[in-house]
């Protein structure tokens, strides 16, 4: 079990508040992610649900119980961090059944619990190997490892991927979703990379300086997001905001339009295309002298071509635009 | 996630050492400047009468406390000039590809773990020694007279001494931090045409200032109290030719037992050292912050 | 910088540095090589090198007149007891301002480090008579003490620093996966500070056993470690080059050993941090 309810939960750093009282409700089983700009107070809200900083207000309940005055270790939960934090001196083995030894657990379940997570994590033959004779992706197994032989209510991950290369992301983001899927573990896992968090989320908490902007599933956030930072910040590449006439035209104040929802060939709007940005299946394009932003970048077939400089029409598709008042908050 | 309870226990685990170095100063920098204060000699017991600031002016008067002045800026001046300047030349040397770095690091290193007293004895009998020193045996050889290093250049034999002593000291530094200089930058410099004097001149050198700077410092805090180099060699002699200020305090109070003198001389020499300290902790403090 | 070097470079290199590094060596290399030489080849003219009749009746007889044991160990009680007492005073300090650093920190490490900058000329005249009203002149106890207080600074430093560079998120990881206070000092903590504790004690034992103002000022005969014992030799008396060097290198030999495994931590500790 681990259903993680935060009820009016703040922290303050003397006197500057880094998240205002906040109420989040985190089910059994699922899959949270923090999202923001860094700074966001992402990692601060995920250290005080760990026990690792002290709430200056609020409650946090685990399973029901409460768990604000908790220390770290009595809260059940497992943590992955950013650096990993394995212990240099331990072999792999050591550093997996840590958190057994300290539970005071017997040694023959101790060997079978770690000798079961190295068999999952295909860490094996690393056993007896120090954290520094490791690869980084091995050393993220172990770091994972470490969390999932003590069974705990809740995983907790802090931007656990970000110190690995880019096809090596990839891949332990799937393992991490598969880890889920056969665990059933609640997991709360924190980053500051908007397709980190539609690729693995249940559910995506959007956040900015401490309020939470919004709640929601990966593809709720996509198609529906409340007001203009979570339309900008998730999606990739970035969705156009265009504002004056163009939006005052359609009732708004400013409009979005995501790249991948504008046609290439015809159309009211005309540019110039600058750079091009051929992905294979899909070729970005950044249009400019459209006379509505700086820029406006539009997602086309790999196979439709331009050349820097050519003039280009674009028509975007008007059941996809979003409407934005002069609060940046969405109109339905 | 320092809480209340963590803090509690931090300052009861910091309070030793912060009560001991605290009694280690106060007391006897308390006791130093009341005794200044006094005419006070051990050999003259009795009252010891408060005479105000008599010994300074008795101190501050004694021709041998210029010399002394004069004396320990040349020490410390010549000193540094010499290690600094040696020490960059050897770092610059050691950075350099070559075989057995190892053994050439040891060897270079060595002087600074010798201790003082045996260096002094080493270099007084051994080498400076007008008869049978190897210097008078090298001066023969070149048909030169021999020469009585220590009665007829005491200062400038004590700072060759301790020259050879801290070399080590620029040089390990100086080194360590030229290899701290990230190697992309040389190879940058080089392919923008840099011959390898401006790379040492425009690129190495500034990376050093630094640790220059800490060299210096640092020297100069140990060197304003050079006195165990004194003590074997000269004893601040011929007459006062080679006496320091922390040579003239002993002489002072463990020669002479003039407490109030010597106290007097004492916070002198403080005050001289403290000049030298606060530059020392703005430098070590800014590195705190970064 | 994989970049292959003209062996001729190298080699002029190489000469070049050896002659330096042999020139400065050399009084050490003397030194030594006179130790095992009788006291007349000792200051035979021209002067021998290695080709002479090796001897250690040197060795024997400086232990023979003076007790030369007898100061070694009071070195070594001296050096080792300042140093560990020292640790076991600054270990609770510098873990405190690394783990749990407060307002005050900066401050108080700064003001532990200006003691260091206090001349011991200044206050020699308080302490000497503070050590003779007391009885500890003369005494190890008396040495280890103030050899104890002077070094303080540098331990809490240099500790310090190597505390700090122990990242508080395995302390973290250490808290989450249950351990108490006590289970994190010991199975994480301590393993990961032992390496930066070795390179304290080391440098502390050079520090201490090498001091040169206070033994000199504090010690007459009894306590007197080998600073003080060598700079008895210094009456300009008679033929005994051989043995002085036979006591000096017998003094500077496990010292000059131990300093060959410090070189790296010699510079954070000597300069408190600012160059690593």
């Amino acid at each position: 079990m681990g259903r993680i309810t935060l009820e009016k939960v703040q922290k303050k750093f003397g006197e500057t508040e880094v998240i205002p009282p906040l109420d989040l409700t985190i089910e059994d089983g699922e899959f949270v992610v923090f999202v923001g700009p860094s700074g966001c107070g992402k990692s601060t809200l995920l250290r005080l649900i760990a026990g690792l900083e002290d709430v200056s207000g609020g409650d946090i309940k685990i399973d029901g119980t409460p768990a604000t005055d908790l220390p770290p270790a009595k809260r059940r939960l497992a943590m992955v961090f950013q650096s990993y934090a394995l212990y240099p001196h331990m072999t792999v083995r050591k550093n997996i059944a840590f958190p057994l030894k300290m539970a005071g657990m017997d040694e023959a379940e101790k060997t079978r619990r770690v000798e079961r997570a190295a068999e999952v994590l295909n860490l094996t033959n690393f056993l007896d190997r120090r954290p520094g004779q490791l690869s980084g992706g091995q050393r993220q197994r172990v770091a994972i490892g470490r969390a999932i032989v003590r069974e705990p209510a809740a995983f907790l991950f802090d931007e656990p991927l970000s110190n690995l290369d880019a096809a090596l992301r990839v891949g332990m983001r799937l393992e991490i979703s598969e880890l889920h899927e056969r665990l059933k573990t609640t997991m709360i896992y924190v980053t500051h990379d908007q397709v980190e968090a539609m690729t693995m989320a249940d559910k995506i908490v959007v956040l900015r300086a401490g309020h939470i902007e919004q709640v929601g599933s990966p593809l709720d956030l996509y198609r529906t997001p409340r007001n203009r930072f979570v339309a900008e910040f998730i999606g990739s590449p970035k969705m156009n905001v265009i504002d004056g006439e163009e939006a005052a035209h359609r009732d708004a104040h400013a409009i979005g339009i995501r790249p991948e929802h504008i046609d290439v060939g015809e159309g009211q709007w005309e540019g110039r295309v600058g750079v091009s940005e051929h992905l294979g299946s899909d070729t970005l394009f950044h249009v400019h002298d459209t006379g509505l932003a700086d820029v406006i970048t539009v997602r086309a077939p790999g196979e439709v071509n331009y050349k820097s400089g050519d003039a280009i029409r674009l028509s975007p598709q008007t059941d996809k635009i979003h409407r934005f008042d002069d609060k940046g908050l969405r109109i339905a | 996630m320092a809480t209340q309870h963590s803090r509690a226990a931090a300052r009861f685990m910091i309070a030793p050492s912060v009560v001991l170095l605290l009694a280690w100063m106060l007391i006897p920098l308390g006791m130093t400047i009341w005794f200044s204060l006094l005419r006070y000699n051990l050999l003259m017991p009795g009252e010891n009468p408060f005479v105000g600031f008599e010994n300074y002016s008795y101190f501050l008067s004694d021709p041998a406390f210029q010399t002394a002045v004069i004396n320990t800026l040349l020490l410390v001046g010549g000193v540094l000039l010499i290690t600094v300047c040696g020490g960059i030349g050897l770092a610059v040397l050691l950075d350099q590809p070559m075989w057995g770095t190892g053994i050439v690091r040891i060897m270079v290193i060595s002087p600074f773990f010798v201790m003082p007293t045996v260096s002094a004895l080493v270099w007084k009998n051994m080498f400076m020694n007008p008869v049978n020193g190897l210097f008078a045996y090298v001066a023969d050889v070149l048909g030169l007279p021999a020469y009585d290093f220590l009665t007829a250049a005491p200062l400038a034999s004590i700072i060759g001494i301790v020259s050879w002593q801290w070399l080590p000291f620029a040089t390990l530094i100086l080194l360590t931090a030229m290899q701290s200089l990230d190697s992309e930058q040389l190879e940058a410099a080089e392919m923008d045409g840099a011959s390898s004097w401006s790379r040492f001149y425009y690129i190495k050198l500034p990376h050093l200032a630094r640790a220059i700077t800490v060299v210096i410092l640092i020297q100069t805090i140990f060197l304003l109290s050079i006195f165990a180099e004194i003590y074997v060699t000269t004893a601040g002699g011929p007459g006062n030719a080679s006496i320091n200020l922390t040579y003239l305090v002993f002489q002072e109070s463990l020669q002479r037992y003039d407490v109030g003198t010597a106290s007097a001389g004492g916070v002198v020499a403080i005050i001289l050292a403290n000049i030298v300290a606060i530059f020392l902790m703005r430098m070590i403090g800014k590195n705190l912050d970064a | 910088m994989a970049r292959a070097v003209s062996n001729s470079v190298k080699a002029r290199n190489t000469a070049i540095a050896w002659i330096i590094a042999i020139l400065i060596f050399f009084p050490i290399l003397w030194t030594i090589l006179t130790s095992f030489k009788t006291e007349g080849t000792a200051i035979a003219d021209p002067p021998v090198f290695l080709f002479f009749d090796w001897t250690l009746e040197n060795y024997a007889t400086v232990q023979d007149r003076s007790d030369y044991f007898g100061h070694f160990m009071n070195s070594v009680i001296i050096s080792v007891g300042s140093t560990v007492i020292g640790l076991a005073i600054a270990i609770p300090a510098a873990w405190a301002m690394a783990f749990v650093p407060g307002r005050q920190t900066k401050n108080v490490l700064m003001w532990m480090l200006s003691t260091k900058m206090l001349p011991p000329v200044g206050v020699l005249v308080p302490i000497y008579l503070i050590f003779r009203d007391w009885g500890l002149l003369d005494t190890r106890i008396g040495l280890v003490i103030v050899l104890t207080l002077i070094n303080l600074p540098i331990i809490v430093w240099m500790l310090y620093t190597y505390f700090r560079e122990i990242p508080t998120d395995i302390l973290e990881a250490a808290r989450m996966d249950g351990a108490t206070l006590r289970s994190e000092v010991v199975h994480v903590l301590l393993p990961m500070a032992v390496p930066g504790i070795a390179s304290t004690l080391l440098l502390n034992i050079i520090l201490a056993w090498n001091e040169a103002f206070w033994t000199l000022n504090l010690v007459a005969a009894n306590a007197a470690p080998l600073t003080a014992f060598i700079a008895s030799y210094s009456s300009p008396e008679g033929l005994f080059y051989a043995k002085l060097s036979a006591a000096s290198t017998m003094a500077i030999a496990p010292i000059l050993i131990m300093g060959w495994f410090s070189q790296k931590q010699l510079v954070r500790g000597l300069t408190f941090g600012a160059v690593k």
